[in-house]
This record gives structure tokens, C-alpha cells and sequence, in this order.
């Protein structure tokens, strides 16, 4: 099983799914140059320049013409560069992407995935490290996964190009390359929707998902020093949510945080605590607590370290709620 | 740049016609149709019966011209006030009759028309039909699309954007702007400093066509070329047929707050339907027995829509929970215990 980065295995998931003549990649600088973190690297040069198309500067005429393109039959992959570019084509995916199912009551839909890097910690330029999953997760007929490992984000990009709905596929550049990971050879798929219990503990849920993961693992690891037991789930899909993960889980620990890096009010965060609140309330010993982005403009290389949540953070929430 | 035209406003022919008289009575028979559709929908909406609809009275010869140049597999990417051209190429008058009475299932044309529900949003639906015809070129057909918008939408970002996208990748797409002249309430003249909108197309590096949007015939003629032009591998067109809509925006507008009487008056001695009526007079093809069986037809199939789409039963709650993916999701399985009436929790 080769070792693999997560932008490497991004790039195998690409590779073996344009197998099949359906699936076209979209984007800017996606061929040639291979996309401004490499993932499309080589997919060009071995697929054709028509399967792997470079477009002009335009954000909603890349998923305006992938909407198009899957409405007709095609598979496409569309790579907008980074999430605060996502912007001009967020009209596109609300307005159209998002609807067609539902206006045309199933008789056309748009079987695509947008792939977006996001999220902070890379000391990026602004605009570069923007976390508002929130906006995607809250549009109605897109479904939103975010992967935080290699092995992980090959299997849910596969799952995501099979699905026969729009996935807006959000790749935390925090991870692209910060890890290495035995990655199964050849297709395989990892479900969309359902969520993974990556440690488990009995005496507090800590729930993340993307690069935060790993900072909600290494808060386990420090809690784990002092005595505490903390189960750590991956959300992995944000919409649909996978509840039912998360509620056995606070239902078993009665205590339950939620990591994320978007800006806190109406984060995933919110609707984690509201959904554990609504089904599993009688079985926590605490409130839930967050863990988020503050809400404000994603603060550049010299102060993003604050804004980011630190394993320090999650174990102080994930304290807070075993003195309540 | 010339308007291209073949009849002069008292039907008499300019040029020698693109078409033989058994085709200009086809579009004059189908114009009569989409007439009575138009008024009878805005009828509906007085009386109650329909949300808020947005009349083409005056741009018929503009929709059925154009979508006669059309192959039946062929797309179309339409707006709210494209039901003409939509039912010609196919999508049924019962389902534009729901979309406006607030039923999704008016978004769903027959299977094998490939004609989009309409887009309420202005500009965003330019770039589908790029998309959708780059797809076919993708996968080895030779079927085009052809996106109608109005002149306002050239003002928004996606118009330029599919300009270029269809220019770059030289995509059969065929653009069709039905510049009415008014864009709710501004202007053309307060809406681009160019000169036409067609020639907006230089910019892009495609033609342009300027076209009276109001003779049917040189619709057809100048749809014919470019998608013509677009099936052989020659790219796409932008065509900009002038014409006009002599009702308000929608059945919510007002448009005496902005226009003058007398500007309507001008264009309705210009309608469509009147000048292709005194061709075929003047053709001897036209009898008034004629033009009054086209219109009892007419009136029985649209009275016939109207029952159909008043008499479908409204959707159960699940058909409105399990219309937004393939296969509800869990969450929207959970929300089913949320719906009123509904005893599925």
C-alpha cells in the first residue's frame, strides 16, 4: 500500500475516476500547471486537454458550464482555487446547481462535484483561508465532505463522483501535504453521509472534522495524559449530517465538543450542539461546548494562530465540560 | 450593423423569403397558439388561478422563429417569459401552466425534450447552455443549444462569462437576446453604452446578428444560420432581435410608471403576428376561415392545459421532502415528523 499525501491521493482518486469517459476535471490552471496545489498534476498530460480542461478566470462560469455539462450527461469535477474565490459561483450553486433536482421535480440533475481547498493555518495571502463550510452546508440540495485524511479523502472524492447529486468537496490545505498515510491502491469508496469514530473514549465526545481533526486528536492525547477518556469522531460528511454517530456517542459520554474552524455563530458547531441538545439532552452531564473561528474576517499569518482552534482550546472545552 | 429583415412592417417581402409559404404558415399557426396561451394565462392570473406571470405578447415571432430553426433533440435554456419558444420545442403547455400555478412537476418537460425548466434568475442560465452543448460536443453528438435572455440580463457578470466560455471553447451555443427594450423598468438606453448588443459579440470573437425580432421569417432565418454554424463546428453566435413586449414586466407590474402610452401604441402597428398575417394574405395563403379554425384549435388545447394542471392533485409531503436528492437523506427523513398532517414520524 503506497504512502501517500492527501493531495497525492486526491490525485489518484482523479486519475482512476476520469477512467471513465463521463468524468471531465474543470478549472483554472487544473491543466497545465496541475492546479495551484498540485492535485491535478499529470491528469492532463495522461487524459487529454479536453478531459481536463483549463478555463479562463471565472468562477461561475466554471460550475455554470459544469452545471451544464452534468445536466447533459457528464461527470464533471469543477476546482474553484480556494474557498474565497468560491464566492461568484456561489450564486451558481444555490440558485441552480442546488435546484435543478427539485425545479424540474427529478427530471433533470447535476451529478458534479466541486472540489474547494479551504480553511486556514498556511499563512496564505487574503481570501486564501476562509472556513465558511456554513454557507454550502445550509444551501439545500448539495451535499458537503470535507475528508481530514489521505486514505479518506480518495475514497469520498470516488464516492462523491458516483453520487448522483451535486457534492460541493471541501479539501482543508492544512492537511494536502502536512501527513502521510498508507492509501489503498484502486478504486474504493468511502460513504458519503456517514461519520467515523476515529478514537474511542467513555468520558467526552470531541467531534471535528477537516484539519481541525488532527488538533481535536492531539487534544484526546493531552486529555488522555491527565486520565481522561475522549472518543473523537470525524463528522467527514457535513450535510447530510450523520446524527446518529454523534448522539451515541454524547449518549454514551454525556459530554460532548465541537471543533470547527468556521466563524462560530451558525457554525456546523451550532447545529452539532442543537441536534445533541434536541435528541440526547437528558443523557449530558454538561452543555455542549463549542470550539470555532471568532466572527470575523480570518486573520492573516501574524494572528491567524489565534483564531485557528488549538488542541489547547478543544482540551479546555472538553475540561470545562467534566467540571460542570 | 444592418437589421435583417424580409418583411417590411406591411408584410410586403424585402428579400427573396428564407422559407417556402408552407413553413411561414406553420410559424403563423403556432404564433396563434402561443397567443392564446399568453392571454389566457394572463386571464388566469386576474382571476387568481396563477401566481404572478410574465407576459411575451409582441415577441412570438422572436420564441417561435427562432425555436423552428431547431432540431427536436436539440437544448433549450429559457426564462419566465420563454413559454413559446419552450412549447415549440416540446415542453407541454400543462407543465408551463403548473410552474406558474406553484407545482414543481411544471418543471418537468416530457422525457427526450431537453429543454430546461425556466430561470427566474437573470443571466446565470447563459452559461448552462454552454455547458450543455460543450457536453455534447464532449460525448460525440452534434446537438446545439440555444439560450434565450433579455436585454438587461447583458448587464450581469454571467452574460460575459458565457460570452467568453462559448468564444474560448468555440461551443455550439447559439445566444439569443430578445431585446424588448425594457428591463422592468430601465431602459435600454440606461442599461449599455453600446451602440447594439449585438455588437457586443466583436468583443468576444463571435458574430453577431441584429435581426427584427417582430418578422418571424427573418427569425427563422438568422437562427437557422447560426445554428447551422454551430452544429458544423463553426461556434457559437450571439443574435439580437429587436422587439418588444407591450404588456408590463409581469402581471405585478406597472409599466405606465415608466413607459409612454404612445411607445406602445407604435409597437403594436408593428406586431408580429399582424405582419405575418398580410404576408400570406398578400401571398394568397391566409383566409379569414383559416385563421378563425386556427383559433378554435387553439382556444380547445389551451382550455385543455389549463384542466389538466388544475385537476392534478397537489403533492403529499414526501413529494416535497424527496425532491431535493436522488434518495431523501437522513436528516430529511428526520424532518418528516415536521411536517403538518403528515404521520410518518
Amino acid at each position: 500500500m503506497p504512502e501517500m499525501t492527501m493531495a497525492q491521493a486526491l490525485n489518484d482518486a482523479l486519475d482512476l475516476a476520469l477512467a471513465d469517459e463521463r468524468v471531465v476535471v474543470i478549472g483554472e490552471d487544473v491543466g497545465t500547471t496541475g492546479g495551484v496545489f498540485r492535485v491535478t498534476d499529470g491528469l492532463a498530460a495522461r487524459h487529454g486537454s479536453d478531459r481536463v480542461i483549463d478555463t479562463p478566470v471565472a468562477e461561475s462560469g466554471i460550475v455554470g458550464a459544469a452545471f451544464g455539462m452534468a445536466v447533459a450527461g457528464l461527470r464533471p469535477v469543477a476546482e474553484i482555487q480556494f474557498l474565497g474565490f468560491a464566492y461568484p459561483a456561489f450564486d451558481q450553486i444555490v440558485s441552480h446547481v442546488g435546484r435543478i433536482r427539485n425545479r424540474s421535480n427529478h427530471r433533470f440533475s447535476a451529478p458534479m462535484v466541486i472540489r474547494i481547498p479551504y480553511g486556514g493555518g498556511i499563512g496564505a495571502a487574503e481570501h486564501h483561508s476562509e472556513s465558511n463550510e456554513a454557507i454550502f452546508v445550509h444551501t439545500p440540495g448539495v451535499k458537503v465532505v470535507v475528508p481530514a485524511t489521505p486514505r479518506d479523502a480518495k475514497g469520498l472524492l470516488l464516492a462523491a463522483i458516483d453520487d448522483p447529486d451535486p457534492v460541493v468537496f471541501l479539501e482543508p490545505i492544512r492537511v494536502y501535504r502536512a501527513l502521510k498515510q498508507d492509501v489503498p491502491e484502486g478504486r474504493y469508496t468511502v460513504p458519503i453521509g456517514v461519520a467515523a469514530v476515529v478514537r474511542e473514549g467513555t468520558d467526552v465526545t470531541i467531534v471535528s472534522y477537516g484539519a481541525v481533526l488532527r488538533d481535536a486528536r492531539r487534544a484526546a492525547e493531552l486529555l488522555g495524559a491527565e486520565g481522561v477518556s475522549a472518543e473523537v469522531i470525524d463528522l467527514r460528511t457535513l450535510s447530510p449530517l450523520d446524527a446518529d454517530t454523534v448522539l451515541d456517542s454524547a449518549r454514551k459520554t454525556g459530554r460532548v465538543v465541537v471543533a470547527v474552524e468556521g466563524h462560530r455563530t451558525l457554525s456546523v458547531a451550532s447545529e452539532v450542539a442543537a441536534l445533541v441538545q434536541e435528541r440526547a439532552l437528558y443523557s449530558l452531564l454538561a452543555p455542549v461546548e463549542r470550539v470555532t473561528g471568532f466572527d470575523t474576517v480570518v486573520p492573516l499569518k501574524r494572528t491567524e494562530h489565534h483564531y485557528i482552534p488549538s488542541p489547547d482550546r478543544i482540551a479546555a472545552a472538553a475540561r470545562q465540560t467534566l467540571e460542570a | 450593423m444592418d437589421v435583417i429583415r424580409y418583411l417590411a412592417e406591411d408584410g410586403s417581402l424585402l428579400a427573396d423569403p428564407p422559407v417556402g409559404t408552407d413553413r411561414a404558415r406553420d410559424l403563423f399557426a403556432a404564433m396563434i397558439v402561443a397567443r392564446t396561451y399568453d392571454r389566457k394565462a394572463s386571464a388566469l392570473q386576474r382571476q387568481g388561478r396563477l401566481a404572478t406571470y410574465a407576459q411575451f405578447e409582441g415577441q412570438e415571432a422572436a420564441q417561435i422563429g427562432s425555436a423552428a430553426a431547431l432540431r427536436a433533440d436539440d437544448w433549450m435554456v429559457g426564462t419566465y417569459r420563454d413559454a413559446a419558444a419552450m412549447w415549440h420545442q416540446g415542453y407541454g403547455w400543462e407543465q408551463l401552466f403548473l410552474g406558474r400555478m406553484g407545482d414543481e412537476r411544471g418543471g418537468s418537460p416530457p422525457e427526450g425534450v431537453n429543454v430546461l425548466p425556466p430561470s427566474i434568475t437573470v443571466g446565470a442560465h447563459m452559461i448552462h447552455a454552454v455547458g450543455l452543448s460543450w457536453a455534447e460536443r464532449l460525448m460525440g453528438s452534434d446537438r446545439i443549444a440555444l439560450t434565450y435572455f433579455g436585454d438587461g440580463a447583458t448587464s450581469e457578470g454571467d452574460f460575459h462569462e458565457a460570452m467568453n466560455f462559448a468564444a474560448v471553447f468555440s461551443t455550439p451555443t447559439v445566444f439569443l437576446c430578445q431585446n424588448n427594450g425594457w428591463a422592468i423598468s430601465m431602459s435600454r438606453a440606461d442599461q449599455t453604452r453600446s451602440e447594439t448588443i449585438a455588437v457586443k459579440a466583436v468583443a468576444y470573437g463571435m458574430p453577431g446578428v441584429l435581426v427584427d425580432g417582430n418578422d418571424a421569417l427573418a427569425m427563422l432565418a438568422v437562427t437557422t444560420e447560426a445554428v447551422e454554424r454551430a452544429r458544423s463546428g463553426g461556434g457559437p453566435t450571439l443574435i439580437e432581435a429587436l422587439t418588444y413586449r407591450v404588456g408590463p414586466h409581469t402581471t405585478a407590474d406597472d409599466a405606465g410608471r415608466y413607459r409612454a402610452d404612445d411607445e406602445v401604441d407604435a409597437w403594436r402597428t408593428r406586431d408580429p403576428i399582424d405582419r405575418l398575417r398580410a404576408y400570406l394574405q398578400q401571398t394568397g395563403e391566409w383566409s379569414e376561415a383559416w385563421e378563425s379554425d386556427l383559433e378554435v384549435d387553439a382556444s380547445a388545447e389551451i382550455e385543455a392545459a389549463v384542466a389538466a394542471a388544475e385537476d392534478l392533485a397537489a403533492f403529499e409531503p414526501d413529494g416535497h421532502l424527496g425532491r431535493a436528492f436522488a434518495e431523501p437523506t437522513r436528516p430529511l427523513a428526520d424532518q418528516r415528523r415536521f411536517v403538518p398532517g403528515d404521520d410518518h414520524a
